[in-house]
């Protein structure tokens, strides 16, 4: 049986159990587990292979495919699109908002921080389905209304995605607002610095790496969303995700693992920046 | 920026705090009402209405469509065979995040969170990506597939099925389950442990008399974690499990946009059940933790 | 000697919902001096002082500055200055920057905010470390950041509170003599708040002593310390003996108090009590004399040692009186000699006495 007694916990040079190396057995076993679809999955995107499933030869083919492919490309073009504008929206008005919810006490602030929570725990489906049941109904409406027909498309979706990534910088900012000095905005209202002032050259330098933070949190939400987009989007617009699960749907390409390979790699760059923001932020 | 609380200001300066206070909440508010409150307001209507024959929306208000959710067998099904993969997918990531969350608790500090940013680096890519891989490995010409014939077996389809969409699940969720487990283990008295021994008891009995019933919390909350998406996604279903899964998420997608015609108001019914369903369970689960917490 | 105010307080009363911070409220800070404000943790003096400051409104009563009413007008358009207990330096700016903040506020010239940044920190001896960051200096140097950045304003009032809170006791005396050099040197009256009696005593031209949000007692150190008007104000600043008793002779200053078992007690009091009031005795240790034999001239009581403490500069005794009447009496190790004998045993008998003048008489 596995032996978890604490002279254990001490490593280096001591008695190693078998109970032990089971642990380490399994923990190596989840790892490769964790990672092989990964490495499968770029490795397959250089394979001669024309079905992508096994090791023929190394090629570049796939990938200057996939640049000449415009539906793609167009599709990738608006993705990125989508998530800039969302995090730009999304990491303004959830700034503000954390502001608010820090600083003061108001009436109804207690629901309104329940109203944030909700976004973030609701199943992503029933929030998708809403907002497409949203659309319908006002569009109908604004038809009846004004006889101007509305669809769809890049817009619908940005809307859509930053209703749920405000709650997410909202929690990052007002995370690095509990730790922010008060005394350091008194201090500057104290040498003569007006509102303005203040939160210009004190509040917003200090809370920088969590409004960074937020943003790039929602920057990788929005880019890796797939649920809200496939049901907001518009017959005439084309996102990544949404066009690489219908290709996958139709079968299994070369093209489409190396597509994923750049996304996988733009996430991961993703990761890393917001990682190295948060230590030297720690620093 | 004011520190203090409008009520708490001389006029002037109150109705100066009270206009920034509205700057400040206004955007953000204003956009979660309009693109989040509303839209579950209108499904909340829906959810009353009646399915035209082209697939519109007849306005009236019955109780319809909530008596064929828990009238139809069709239904009926897609919860029974969510719920039971859900569980599944559930026991499957705490049979492997536990040992894993206990191998990274106990590893020499300088590692730990190297080994925990390991566990969490593929949950941050992309969810579609991820389960697309598996298609690779898992397909007919795949691998596992090749793998077999080199040592002499035979090809077996081991995609779409359900056990393809399980290994799916647990891989896409496994994150989830590990992360608070990592965090109720680390917190949790490793000399306990030794106590128990002191006192005689074999390596199981440790585990299940002082181990398991002091990192519960962490198992609870990993659960939840793990269940809740895993019971309304419909990606891993639709791609790993072909037409033969067929769980809650895949019926809301059909619902809204693929049968002939669609029934928004019963989907709309479909959500709400599925939402309230989820929201108790995770009052239930926050009863427990702040229960131990006392 | 003329004296202008520089800050006058009346009738402050601050309210934080139900709780009363401070309770109407009069002060008249006068133009250069450094004046304290003491008191034990909760007893309003941070509350006053960020009254002053503009961080908070009173709830009611005036506060002027120079003569001029401000107590609606915000921190950041009065002339008035703050150091923190935080320090509250700004970690994303330089010292300089810090430095510079105020002036930068005040649109002062950029070559007048180089040389004025420069002399600010030469004056707390900060001259060459501009160029850091508040995080990489220690806590003492840190504080004199704070003051610098406060001093380069060159505020009518420099609000100070408990500057010294976070350093250590031998840093602490450095900077409470450099301080007061720094007071003298520039002439801007200090407001200093601090719950440290010996700080207060060591560096204030007036101190106030505060309690439940009330104002006690205003005076010069020596006035606090000789006279004070309460039984808290002696008890809080520095050791205290206590005799309760009644009032049986108050016509004059020099009254007789009678405190039970047949003692009666002779002490100091301003004005005519009349007989039959409860009062209270003060009387401080160092104040009390302890004799073989009865002393000549004042009045004495006859005791027993009950305790000897020897600690070096003093020898502090504790005696009891007929009755049961404990009393603290230190004496000072004027004579050398290592010869025990030479000193107060246990048990040994003596007198107890005082200079009524010493011993004084509290109604409250």
């Amino acid at each position: 049986m596995i032996d978890f007694s604490v002279s254990n916990r001490t490593v280096g040079g001591e008695r190693h159990t078998v109970g032990r190396r089971v642990l380490g057995a399994h923990a190596w076993l989840t790892y490769i587990f964790l990672y092989a679809p990964i490495v499968v999955l770029v490795l397959f995107s250089f394979t001669k292979d024309s079905f992508g499933v096994r090791w023929t030869g190394f090629t570049f083919d796939w990938y200057v495919r996939l640049f000449n492919d415009t539906r793609m490309m167009r599709a990738a073009g608006n993705t990125l699109w989508v998530a800039l504008v969302t995090t730009i929206v999304a990491t303004v008005m959830g700034t503000l908002m954390a502001i608010a919810m820090e600083r003061y006490r108001f009436r109804g602030r207690g629901g309104l921080d329940a109203l944030l929570y909700l976004p973030i725990v609701i199943p992503e489906i029933v929030m998708a389905l809403a907002l497409l049941a949203f659309f319908s109904f006002s569009f109908g409406i604004i038809e009846s209304i004004t006889g101007v027909t509305l669809r769809m498309n890049i817009w619908t979706v940005i809307m859509s995605h930053v209703a749920f990534c405000i709650s997410f910088v909202v929690v990052v900012v007002r995370a690095s607002l509990k730790g922010f000095d008060m005394r350091l905005e008194e201090a500057a209202a104290d040498l003569g610095a007006d509102p303005r002032t203040i939160f210009w050259r004190v509040t917003l330098p200090l809370i920088m790496p969590g409004v960074i933070g937020g943003a790039l949190l929602a920057f990788t939400l929005s880019l890796d969303d797939f649920i809200i987009s496939f049901f907001t989007v518009g017959p005439g617009t084309n996102l990544l995700p949404v066009e690489v699960y219908g290709r996958v749907k139709r079968a299994v390409t070369p093209a489409i693992n190396a597509i994923s390979t750049l996304m996988l790699v733009l996430s991961m760059l993703l990761i890393f920046l917001s990682q190295f923001v948060q230590r030297r932020a720690n620093r | 920026m004011t520190t203090l609380a409008p009520d708490e200001l001389p006029i002037a300066q109150r109705n100066a705090a009270r206009r920034r206070l509205q700057l400040l909440l206004a955007p953000g508010l204003g956009w979660l009402v309009v693109f989040f409150v509303i839209p579950l307001i209108i499904v909340l209507l829906y959810s009353f209405a009646a399915p035209g024959p082209t697939g519109q929306v007849i306005w009236t208000f019955s109780f319809d469509n909530y008596v064929t959710l828990f009238g139809k067998d069709l239904y009926f099904n897609a919860y029974t065979r969510s719920l039971v993969i859900g569980l599944q997918t559930t026991v499957l990531c705490l049979l492997i995040g536990y040992p894993l969350a206990l191998h990274v608790v106990l590893a020499d500090p300088k590692w730990r969170t190297v080994l925990l940013f390991l566990v969490l680096i593929p949950f941050w890519t992309n969810f579609l990506v991820r389960t697309y891989a598996w298609m690779l490995i898992l397909s007919n010409n795949g691998i596992i597939n090749g793998l077999l014939e080199l040592l002499g077996f035979a090809k077996q389809l081991l995609y779409p099925s359900e056990g393809a969409v399980l290994v799916g699940l647990v891989y896409g969720n496994l994150p989830f389950m590990v992360l608070p487990l990592y965090a109720s283990l680390s917190r949790f008295d490793f000399t306990l442990l030794e106590a128990g021994s002191d006192l005689g008891g074999n390596g199981w009995w440790r585990f299940w008399h002082i181990m398991f019933p002091l990192t519960l919390p962490g198992i609870v909350a990993g659960s939840v974690l793990v269940f809740i998406p895993t019971v309304g996604q419909f990606v891993v279903s639709d791609l790993l499990g072909g037409a033969k899964v067929d769980m809650l998420g895949n019926l809301l997608q059909r619902l809204f946009t693929r049968s002939n015609p669609p029934n928004w108001p019963l989907g709309s019914a479909l959500a709400l059940v599925f939402m309230f369903f989820l929201t108790f369970i995770v009052i239930l689960y926050f009863r427990n933790t702040t229960e131990d917490e006392r | 000697m003329i004296t202008t105010s520089a800050v006058v307080l009346q009738q402050v009363t601050k309210r934080f919902q139900q709780v009363i911070a401070v309770d109407t409220l009069d002060l008249d800070i006068r133009d250069g001096e450094f004046f304290s404000l003491l008191g034990p943790s909760g007893c309003g003096k941070t509350t006053t002082l960020r009254m002053i400051a503009g961080f908070e409104f009173p709830t009611t009563g005036s506060i002027y500055l120079g003569g001029e009413h401000v107590e609606r007008i915000p921190a950041h358009q009065r002339n008035v200055n703050t150091v923190f207990q935080s320090y509250a330096l700004f970690p994303h700016m330089t010292v300089a920057e810090n430095v510079a903040f105020g002036l930068e506020m005040k649109k002062v010239s950029k070559t007048d905010i180089k040389n004025r940044v420069g002399e600010a920190l030469r004056m707390v001896q900060l001259g060459d470390y501009g160029h850091r960051r508040p995080k990489q200096l220690s806590g003492g140097q840190q504080q004199r950041v704070a003051l610098a950045r406060a001093l380069v304003n060159r505020p009518k009032v420099l609000l100070l509170d408990e500057p010294l809170g976070a350093l250590d006791l031998k840093l602490r005396k450095e900077m409470q003599i450099e301080l007061k050099r720094l007071q003298q040197e520039v002439g801007i009256t200090f407001i200093y708040v601090t719950h440290d009696q010996e700080e207060a005593l060591t560096m204030s031209d007036r101190i106030a002593v505060m309690s439940s949000g009330k104002l006690l007692q205003v005076g010069s150190p020596t006035e606090i310390y000789e006279r004070p008007n309460c039984r808290f104000v002696a008890d809080f600043i520095g050791e205290a003996n206590f005799v309760t008793g009644t009032m049986i002779d108050g016509a004059s200053t020099h009254c007789a108090v009678d405190v039970g078992n047949g003692i009666i007690l002779k002490g100091l009091h301003q004005e005519p009590i009349a007989n039959g009031t409860a009062v209270t005795i003060a009387v401080r240790p160092e104040k009390l004399r302890l004799s073989v034999s009865p002393p000549d001239g004042s009045s004495y009581y006859p005791a027993t040692v009950e305790q000897v403490v020897y600690i070096g500069s003093d020898t502090r005794l504790t005696v009891t009186l007929v009755g049961g009447i404990t009393l603290d009496v230190w004496e000072q190790n004027s004579r050398s000699t290592l010869d025990r004998d030479a000193y107060w045993q246990r048990g040994e008998q003596g007198y107890v006495s005082w200079n009524p003048d010493n011993a004084l008489v509290l109604v409250k």
